[in-house]
Parts: structure tokens; C-alpha cells; sequence
């Protein structure tokens, strides 16, 4: 079974960002950057897939600039078997995304693609829902637990109010929540090894789909700051002013 | 020019999202159409009928639709969506399994989690995990987006009635099935329409740990939370978790124990009314956002607490 995992560049999650002066975006300049959490989730569940003996080939792809090569290469160094990167220059939502994975699912033809449930840039959570919707298949999000058996993913999906389980017919798309495992550190020797493995680059415009911005971005700013508070010097003066103060008990 | 709301409900009555949803629709000032689909929801049928400021609810009642998988009932607002120029769901995960699917075979490029409705095609919503909040605009001629429910008021409900229309259900996808679920089942308030909430972090050091925060919500009427740490850690069940992956919240209330603060859980409760942090580590982050902070050991604290309510 051919699995694909999209996965994403995104800023390090310990990175605090901050608008631009001008409002305009993100502050990204000389900022750590990283392969999305979530994604590296689903680069870990395609490799445990692979040791089970259930996937035959692990392709990560990633859509974006040269720089996400990086990326690409961490997913390998993690076990993934080769790498693609549909080439663009600018910024692609997740609509579009979504469009230029399903022409590489034509091409490659997966049975299983896993990726991550949001990016916490910009914390969308659309693009495997969007996937799943434009190839016609089955969609299991928020993946806590991933069986494969026959022709059928059965998953266990984190709901609001607990926990939901499914089976979706393969080809799917699984998109992976916190839980569903705990990605390993890449060893030394596998990161010298994926620095060999085949990594082939598409050009975007050459896959004949829309992927233009349909959004645009006028304005980012901080949210509003709360108001320094104060510190309690005990349970009791914490009550008091609970009750009191705040009337809020 | 009017709005499509997809109800979420439990085939029993409507979820309070709904409303949250619903509110954050009518502020376009546009009529306002609830989609209802489930099975033998007739109920949840009747009781969107009376949710103040829409015109008609639309009812999809079928077998198929009975848990709201995905495909099947995206498979059914399909057609009824492209009499709307607006559709909106609740951000929870309800909405945003079904939102994406819907949007891309509208070929919509949708809008998640918004906050603010600045116009008819102009939206706030948050990104880095609340970090920045983002002006969008789209001249899409269809939007669809999911609304931050703690972010509008509820509207009423039960006060007048509008029509509901039935119509056929699709032909079943049959390409998922559902297994099984395993809901918490609690006697406290619902984290997300919760007033007051307390929770753990990982300095609560086990999942026993966790009974000296339920005899202070128990005494509150609070409902109990958890960070992801304590999660990941296996002190509770996911359903627990507040931040920018699990459940956001906003009450009057929120009290933070032996949680540090990371971004990414004050992602999820910093537009809270009033926040308590109650931890040992007198740098710990969660002190910047807090009202009142209080340094002290959880273990010692906490006992106190509850014997003073």
C-alpha cells in the first residue's frame, strides 16, 4: 500500500510571533522554522505503518519554496522512502493546496494519504477535509488510532465529547490529532541517509489547477492585551476577592 | 443575498453552538436559513423552528445522517448550499470535519474560526494560536465559515416559530461507517457552555490528583478542564482539554492550576472574564494573563480552597 503524507513548513512552535510594524502580516524574519507538529505525527504513523508490514512506499511531498526542501528532508530522515516539492514562489491556502494534492494523488495513486489535522500557523484545519472532498473518498479526521485492515482504515477520531470511532473505505484521507502517536527523534545515520534519497521537485503551473488566493489579508494585529492583575498572598484573599471583588463565586 | 447555518445537534435537541452560530449570522443583517440533518430529529427540527431572528429551517431527516459522518451529510447540504451566499458551522469538531469538504466542492476557499464579522465579506479570526487576529477579505461570491462560538452571544430560543421544509435525502455514499463512541459522561456543566471553569495541568502529577479539582467544580458548578500536558499524560481523557487543538472557552470563571501557561494553552481560555492561576512557580507564564495569581503549592492550596467555599 502506497501512502502519502503532505506535511507543511511552518514557523517552530516555540516561536512567538508578532505582526509587522505596518500591519501588513506575520513578523517572519529570522524566525526558526520547522515541519508543522501534526505533520510529523503523520510522517510517524505512515513509518509504524511501514514497520508493520501494511505500507510499501512512504512519499512526503510538500507544496512550497526551495527552502522546504528542509522539510521534506526531515520526513525522510524520519522514514519516509522519497519526497516531492511541488514548486511554488507564493503563498497557496489551503483550497489550493488541496487541488495540487489531488493531481499528485492522479499521478501516484495512494491508498492512504495521512497529514496533519491543522498547521498551526494558520490554524485552519481544512486542507485533508478538502482533499478527501475533491477525490471522492472517505475522510477521517482528528485520528487518535489508525488500524488498516482489508481494504479498511478503521479510526478512532477525538471528538468534543469524547471519543468516535469509524472505519472509512481506502482510498482515504486521515488527518492526525496530538494523540495518535509520538513521533521519534531522527538518528544521525537516517538523517545522512535521506540526504540521498530521491527528492523531485514539480513546477506548480505545470499542473494545470487554479491555486490563486482567493482571500485577502488586510489587516494583522496583536488581540487585545488583558490588564496586568495582581497577586494573592492566600487562599483566603484569593476567595475574598472572588467573591468580593470580581464577584464571580 | 442570505445565510445558510448548519445545525449541530444530537438527533435529541440542538447543541448550544448552534446559537453561538446562529448569532454570529444574523450580524450580517441577511435572512437566515437552519439546515437540520439527522435521524428522527423531528425534535431538534421543531426546536430550531423557534431560534429567534431566522426565517425557515430546512430538514434533512434520513438513516444516513444519523451520525453526522462527513460525506453524507455534505453529500446533502451540497445542492441546498448554492441557494446561499453565506454558510456557517460551529468551530468545534462538528463543523470543521464537515466545513472543508463542503467548501471544496463548492470551490470556495472558506474562512475558519471567525471571530469578528466585520461586513458581509469581511472577517476577523485568530492565527499562531491566537497570537495575531487577522483582517480577511473575500470577494468570493459564496462564503462559507466556521464561527468561534465564545466569540458571539447566543441567540434566544423558543420564543416564535418559522416553517420547516423537508427535504429528500441523497442517495447514502456508503463509503464510511460508523463504529462506535465513547462520550464523557458527567454531571457537570459542558466545558464550552460551562461559567465557571478549573483546571489541571501537569503539576496536578496523576489523574487521582484530579478529585481535589472536582470537589471545588462540584462545589461552583464548575466544569472541569485540563492542559494538553495533563492530557498527554494520561491524567484525563481528551474531551478535558482547553487550547488551540482542543476546546476553546471564554467563562466568567476560569481557574488555571499547575498549568505553566504555554501559548498554546492560552490559545484556548485567555478571553476568559476572570483567570486564576494557582501555581508553585512564581514565573510561570500563566501569571501574565491572570487577574489574581497565587504562588503556592496546589497540594496545600487547593483543600483550603474548597473548604472556604
Amino acid at each position: 500500500m502506497k501512502v502519502l503524507v503532505p506535511i507543511k513548513r511552518v514557523v517552530d512552535y516555540n516561536v512567538k510571533v508578532r505582526p509587522l510594524n505596518d500591519e501588513s502580516g506575520v513578523d517572519l524574519s529570522n524566525v526558526k522554522m520547522s515541519i508543522n507538529p501534526f505533520c510529523e505525527i503523520a510522517v510517524e504513523e505512515a513509518v509504524r505503518l511501514k514497520e508493520a508490514g501494511i505500507a510499501s512506499e512512504i512519499i512526503a511531498v510538500t507544496i512550497g519554496t526551495q527552502a522546504s526542501q528542509e522539510q521534506l528532508r526531515t520526513a525522510l530522515a524520519l522514514g519516509a522512502d522519497r519526497a516531492v516539492l511541488i514548486e511554488v514562489t507564493e503563498n497557496v491556502e489551503p483550497l489550493g493546496i488541496a487541488k495540487l494534492l489531488s493531481k499528485l494523488c492522479d499521478q501516484e495513486k495512494p491508498e492512504l494519504i495521512i497529514l496533519g489535522k491543522q498547521a498551526i500557523d494558520g490554524d485552519n484545519n481544512q486542507t485533508g477535509q478538502m482533499l478527501a472532498a475533491l477525490l471522492g473518498c472517505s475522510q477521517a479526521t482528528f485520528a487518535s488510532e489508525l488500524k488498516i485492515n482489508d481494504g479498511v482504515a478503521t479510526v478512532t477520531r477525538e471528538i468534543d465529547g469524547g471519543l468516535q470511532t469509524i472505519t472509512v473505505n481506502l482510498p482515504a484521507v486521515v488527518t492526525t490529532d496530538l494523540r495518535l502517536n509520538e513521533p521519534r527523534y531522527a538518528s544521525l545515520p537516517n538523517i545522512m541517509k535521506a540526504k540521498k534519497k530521491e527528492l523531485s521537485v514539480i513546477d506548480a503551473s505545470s499542473l494545470g489547477v487554479d491555486y490563486a488566493s482567493r482571500l485577502t489579508t488586510i489587516k494583522v494585529e496583536l488581540p487585545p492585551s488583558r490588564a496586568a492583575g495582581v497577586k494573592v498572598e492566600s487562599v483566603a484573599e484569593l476567595v475574598n476577592k472572588l467573591k468580593n471583588e470580581a464577584k464571580v463565586i | 443575498m442570505k445565510v445558510l447555518v448548519i445545525a449541530e445537534h444530537d438527533n435529541l435537541s440542538i447543541k448550544a453552538s448552534t446559537l453561538n452560530t446562529v448569532a454570529a449570522a444574523t450580524s450580517l443583517g441577511l435572512p437566515v436559513d437552519v439546515m437540520v440533518l439527522g435521524s428522527s430529529c423531528m425534535n431538534v427540527a421543531n426546536e430550531a423552528a423557534t431560534i429567534s431572528g431566522i426565517s425557515e429551517v430546512i430538514l434533512v431527516d434520513d438513516e444516513s445522517m444519523k451520525n453526522a459522518l462527513a460525506e453524507e451529510v455534505v453529500n446533502n447540504i451540497f445542492e441546498v448550499a448554492k441557494g446561499y451566499n453565506h454558510i456557517f458551522l460551529p468551530a468545534t469538531t462538528f463543523g470543521k470535519n464537515v466545513m472543508p469538504r463542503l467548501s471544496a466542492l463548492l470551490d470556495v476557499q472558506p474562512l475558519s474560526d471567525i471571530i469578528e464579522v466585520i461586513d458581509s465579506n469581511t472577517f476577523k479570526r485568530p492565527i499562531y494560536a491566537g497570537s495575531c487576529i487577522a483582517t480577511v477579505k473575500t470577494e468570493q461570491p459564496t462564503i462559507v465559515a466556521t464561527v468561534r462560538t465564545t466569540a458571539f452571544d447566543p441567540v434566544k430560543i423558543g420564543v416564535s416559530t418559522v416553517p420547516i421544509t423537508t427535504i429528500d435525502s441523497k442517495n447514502a455514499m456508503g463509503i464510511s461507517n460508523f463504529v462506535s463512541e465513547e462520550l464523557a459522561k458527567s454531571d457537570r456543566p459542558e466545558l464550552t457552555a460551562a461559567d465557571i471553569i478549573i483546571s489541571g495541568g501537569r503539576g496536578m502529577q496523576s489523574g487521582d490528583n484530579f478529585s481535589l479539582l472536582e470537589g471545588i467544580a462540584d462545589k461552583l458548578g464548575a466544569a472541569v478542564g485540563a492542559s494538553r500536558a495533563a492530557v498527554d499524560s494520561g491524567f484525563v481523557p481528551n474531551d478535558y482539554q482547553v487550547g488551540q487543538t482542543g476546546k476553546i472557552v471564554a467563562p466568567n470563571l476560569y481557574i488555571a492550576v499547575g498549568i505553566s501557561g504555554a501559548i498554546q494553552h492560552l490559545a484556548g481560555m485567555k478571553d476568559s472574564k476572570v483567570i486564576v492561576a494557582i501555581n508553585k512557580d512564581e514565573d510561570a507564564p500563566i501569571f501574565q494573563v491572570a487577574d489574581y495569581g497565587l504562588v503556592a503549592d496546589l497540594f496545600t492550596a487547593l483543600p483550603e480552597f474548597e473548604a472556604l467555599l
